[in-house]
């Protein structure tokens, strides 16, 4: 008994393969005799249902597409639980596991991906699961069932997936991932940084740069190392880290394939009787692991086999994460470049960040969070390419506004037409009338309203509403001049306004700020990032954790860079005094690591120049050997206390100075400030240590010692103010101490002492540091419990390994005679 | 046949938001850098201003400002941006199963 038709044999009974099938059988169902075999014993399902089915929101029933019945109703017999293990092309058949051999006149490979499983030891234990399949399920099920500790590696999509199941499943879930921020691929860092926030509101911990060493345990999972050392317990460890195509098969049989199985645009393989579809495949040179691509492939291919020939021409693909509660979406490109204008619109109150790229007049790219409604409209615009110029203004606001009309009209109309009691400022309760009012009665910029009705000075969402009013009010007498400067364009807050907000508003991480202050750039500029790692670091002590990539090079390498690419190091030399054996440390380093040049600073150090960043890390340890730490040449901190001889030497001497300055330099020395900072004690009004011109200066009189401040040598020459006199030193020490604090707390980032000074008038400073005893001593007070958390010595922690990445080259290539690349990894 | 690309270690080797070096022995230098959202870019490493070492700058969405005098170069053109005018060489740069893969023949271009 033999059936006429040609047999189309499916290797794959999950979404593909069915699909695909399905796609055939309604453009002719007659056409071919179709075997279906699945590796799993179980009928078609849909697998990017198993995390709602993990977390308890659906059962298999629920996510099963096709019955038995279907199968029967279609003459389509399924193979389930034999998994194909040999194609032979020649005689045209597959071999299954169980032995069956079965001939096919098409063959479609719909094999899909395999999970990456992270070849770290202990990776095969009992307990370490990937997240798949319906017996990754099972499995993960049961381990929830006994409660206990989960780990998941890899924050990506199906990863946050696992552990929110997980977490509703009663386990303590810790989050892995390698990344600084978590599903780096479809997020920016500030939709990434708003998500770790609500995971962890909802009780799980997220470790980010978590880069796993070792699964250890004995017989079984008990815990995940990681490689700076941490150790987390857990019973489950779910590998999340990415998928595969899944191309043994393919390969096997010497079908053409990349990183899948190559097809063409009817998704045929280099073999004419053999088509694929789905994750397994590449298609120019893409690969895909998401459900949408998979049905465009499916209808291309049944076009191409039963009817008339459409042509696959690759997918755009947008990405939802499928965690309930939480609303993110993102489709496109949005790693911005040459000629990309972002246009982000945040809602702190309501907890939305919504970016959207443009490019000559072009959606390019869309990341949404909190708020996803207009996600498809923006994925349509980005699909169809259509040009978006005319409501380009109104496009963040949706398409209910940009489609109503809103991007037609005046910006200030809106505003114009609302009423006197309408509120502006919603944080302050600020209405419309209080505000014109305010404008009428003098206040004529931004920093005006905001100083005298507190309109838009919290949050900053309605700076738009307000600045609409000034121009209304005052017509063409505005011009939108500031009174103070912005920190950077990249908002409309002043310095000022930032740190009383950080301290307000409780602020802790960079992109916290970004978000509750309304950013208008995904992750600030190069002049915001360092202002706000300082102004976090100065406003939360022991508690924020410093962001090196927020930090300029010589900050970050803690060496000073050179024209040509080498560092110079400078060691400290308390006050200026030095002794054989660091003279001799010196020297050794100089000669083994080739220094070019050792040189006397005006600081009174040794710089020792031509340093390559290789050899930093050895020549710091060097150093610390000889007991010298970092000397902060390089750093928007202390850098030298300069003294002279004093009353131990000099004839004219009527103090100890130098042993004040080295006394000056332990209490401050590694407190980081707004901008570098030099001290200088003299021992008699003759001055050779140049006090007058340090932005603290400290001249020894018979009667005490003289404090002034303000000064500066470089650019623009400037003596400094007379502060004070004590009769102590203890108290020339305390008046330092809260000087630096004052400066530390309340200039600007980059403002040196001096325009800061001029700035605030030295009567300011006399008031809260001279006439204010208790001030004073606050002052002194926050300034050394700052310091206890700052006197830590980092090149030592370099010379110890941490960073070493910023110090080695990450490869080397050697051309001849053939050219390699040696690789420099390290453990 | 020699081949197009040159494998030159796992991409969990560069640090987020940094860069690496990569010498090319008789040849000039080159910079990878990796994004915040993780992409990897390679230019040559000096800046076409004062040939600063770029691989040291703060690397922000797509620019990296170089360390010595601040000019903003794109990754993903290597031209200055804003007011500057200036080009630095693109190599091509590729990750395929976690490794980082780059363009053999502009790696190599230069080499003596």
């Amino acid at each position: 008994m033999t059936n006429p038709k040609p047999h189309l044999v499916v290797i794959g009974n999950g979404m593909a393969g069915c699909r695909a099938v399905e796609e055939i059988l309604a453009r002719d169902a007659e056409r071919y005799r179709i075997t279906i075999f699945g590796a799993e014993p179980r009928v078609n399902y849909n697998r990017i249902m198993l995390s709602p089915l993990l977390a308890g929101d659906k059962a298999f029933e629920d996510i099963v597409i096709n019955d038995h019945a279907w199968y029967a109703d279609n003459g389509i017999e399924l193979v389930a639980g034999d998994p194909v293990v040999a194609i032979d092309r020649a005689g045209q058949t597959i071999a299954a596991r169980s032995g069956r051999i079965e001939r096919y006149d098409k063959l479609l490979l719909a094999t899909g991906s395999d999970p990456f499983i992270i070849p770290v030891p202990g990776h095969d234990l009992h307990g370490v699961v990937t997240f798949r399949d319906m017996d990754d399920v099972g499995a993960m099920l049961r381990a929830a069932s006994a409660g206990g500790d989960a780990v998941v590696i890899g924050g990506g999509l199906l990863g946050l997936e696992a552990a929110h199941g997980l977490c509703l499943r009663g386990m303590k879930v810790t989050v892995l991932h390698l990344m600084p921020t978590l599903m780096e691929r479809q997020l920016d860092e500030a939709a990434g940084w708003l998500l770790k926030e609500e995971l962890e509101r909802r009780g799980q911990t997220i470790l980010t740069g978590a880069d796993t060493a070792e699964i250890f345990g004995q017989g079984k999972v008990e815990g995940v190392r990681l490689k700076d050392g941490r150790e987390i317990a857990a019973s489950l460890v779910v590998m999340a880290v990415g998928i595969r195509p899944n191309v043994k098969l393919a390969r096997d049989a010497g079908l053409a394939i990349g990183r899948g199985v190559h097809v063409d645009d009817h998704l045929v393989t280099s073999d004419e009787n053999i088509l694929a579809v789905g994750e397994c495949v590449e298609h120019q040179g893409q690969v895909y692991g998401l459900v949408a691509p998979l049905w465009e492939m499916c209808r291309s291919l049944a076009d191409a086999l039963v009817a008339t020939p459409s042509g696959y021409g690759g997918s755009v693909t947008s990405t939802k994460l499928k965690v309930s509660g939480i609303d993110v979406f993102s489709a496109g490109d949005f790693s911005g470049g040459e000629g990309c204008e972002d246009i982000v619109m945040r809602d702190a109150s309501r907890g939305i960040y919504k970016r959207v790229v443009v490019k000559g007049d072009r959606l390019i790219g869309t990341v949404l969070y909190g708020d996803t409604q207009d996600g498809a409209w923006y994925f349509d615009l980005l699909k169809k390419q259509e040009d978006v110029a005319s409501i380009r203004d109104a496009l963040i606001f949706g398409q209910a506004f940009a489609s109503g009309g809103g991007a037609s009209a005046n910006p200030n109309a809106a505003v114009a037409a609302m009423p006197d009691d309408g509120e502006i400022c919603g944080c302050n309760g600020v209405s419309k009338g209080k505000v014109v009012e305010a404008i009428q009665g003098g206040a004529g910029t931004l920093d005006a309203v905001r100083a005298c009705t507190k309109a838009s000075a919290s949050c900053g969402s309605c700076t738009g509403l307000v600045e609409g009013l000034l121009a209304i009010t005052l017509g063409d007498d505005y011009a939108g001049e500031r009174a103070a400067p912005t920190v950077c364009k990249c908002t409309s807050f002043t310095h000022e306004d930032v740190r009383r907000l950080i301290i307000e508003k409780s602020l802790k991480a960079i992109p916290q700020v970004m978000q509750e202050l309304h950013w208008t750039t995904p992750d600030g500029c190069s002049s915001c990032r360092p202002a706000l790692n300082y102004y976090l670091l100065c406003a939360w002590p022991g508690e924020f954790v410093d962001d090196n990539q927020s930090r300029f090079v010589n900050e970050r390498m803690h060496a000073n860079i050179q024209k040509d690419g080498t560092y110079s190091v400078v060691p400290r030399m308390w006050g200026g005094v030095t002794n054989p054996k660091e003279l001799r440390a010196i020297a050794d380093v100089a000669e083994k690591y080739q220094a070019r040049m050792v040189k006397v600073t005006g600081g009174q150090r040794l710089d020792i120049f031509g340093i390559r960043k290789e050899d930093l890390p050895a020549v710091w340890a060097d150093l610390n050997a000889a007991g010298m730490v970092s000397g902060h040449a390089y750093a928007k901190a202390l850098r030298t206390v300069k003294t002279c001889v004093g009353s131990e030497w000099c004839r004219f001497g009527t103090q100890d100075s130098t042993g004040l300055g080295i006394r000056i330099e332990q209490m401050t020395w590694g407190s980081f400030m707004p901008h570098k900072f030099k001290i200088a004690v003299s021992g008699c009004p003759r001055n050779c240590a140049e006090a007058s011109i340090k932005d603290i200066g400290v001249i020894c009189v018979d009667s005490g010692y003289e404090l002034s401040i303000g000064g500066n040598g470089g650019i623009k020459l400037r003596g400094t103010d007379f502060l004070c006199k004590v009769a102590t030193e203890q108290e020339a020490l305390d008046h330092c101490a809260a000087f630096i604090q004052l400066y530390r707390e309340e200039a600007r980032y980059l403002d040196r002492t001096a325009p800061w000074v001029e700035r605030v008038g030295i009567d300011y400073i006399r008031q809260r540091i001279v006439e204010d005893d208790v001030g004073r001593e606050a002052l002194r007070a926050r300034f050394l419990y700052s310091q206890s958390f700052m006197q830590d010595d980092p090149w030592a922690k370099r010379a110890a390994g941490e960073d070493w990445k910023l110090h080695q080259h990450l490869a080397e290539i050697r051309p001849a005679p053939a050219p390699v690349a040696r690789s420099l990894e390290v453990a | 046949m020699e081949p197009e690309w040159l494998d030159i270690g796992p991409v969990d080797q560069l640090p987020a938001l940094g860069a690496r070096t990569l010498p090319v022995r008789g040849g000039r230098e080159i910079a990878i850098f990796h994004t915040a959202n993780g992409q990897v870019y390679a230019l040559a490493n000096q800046c076409p201003h004062k040939a600063g070492p770029l691989s040291q700058g703060i690397v922000h969405d797509t620019t990296v400002t170089c360390p010595l005098h601040n000019w903003r170069i794109s990754l993903v053109t290597g031209e200055a941006l804003g007011e500057d005018k200036g080009c630095v060489p693109v190599i091509p740069v590729k990750i395929d199963g976690g490794r980082i893969l780059i363009g053999r023949a502009a790696a190599l271009a230069g080499v003596q």
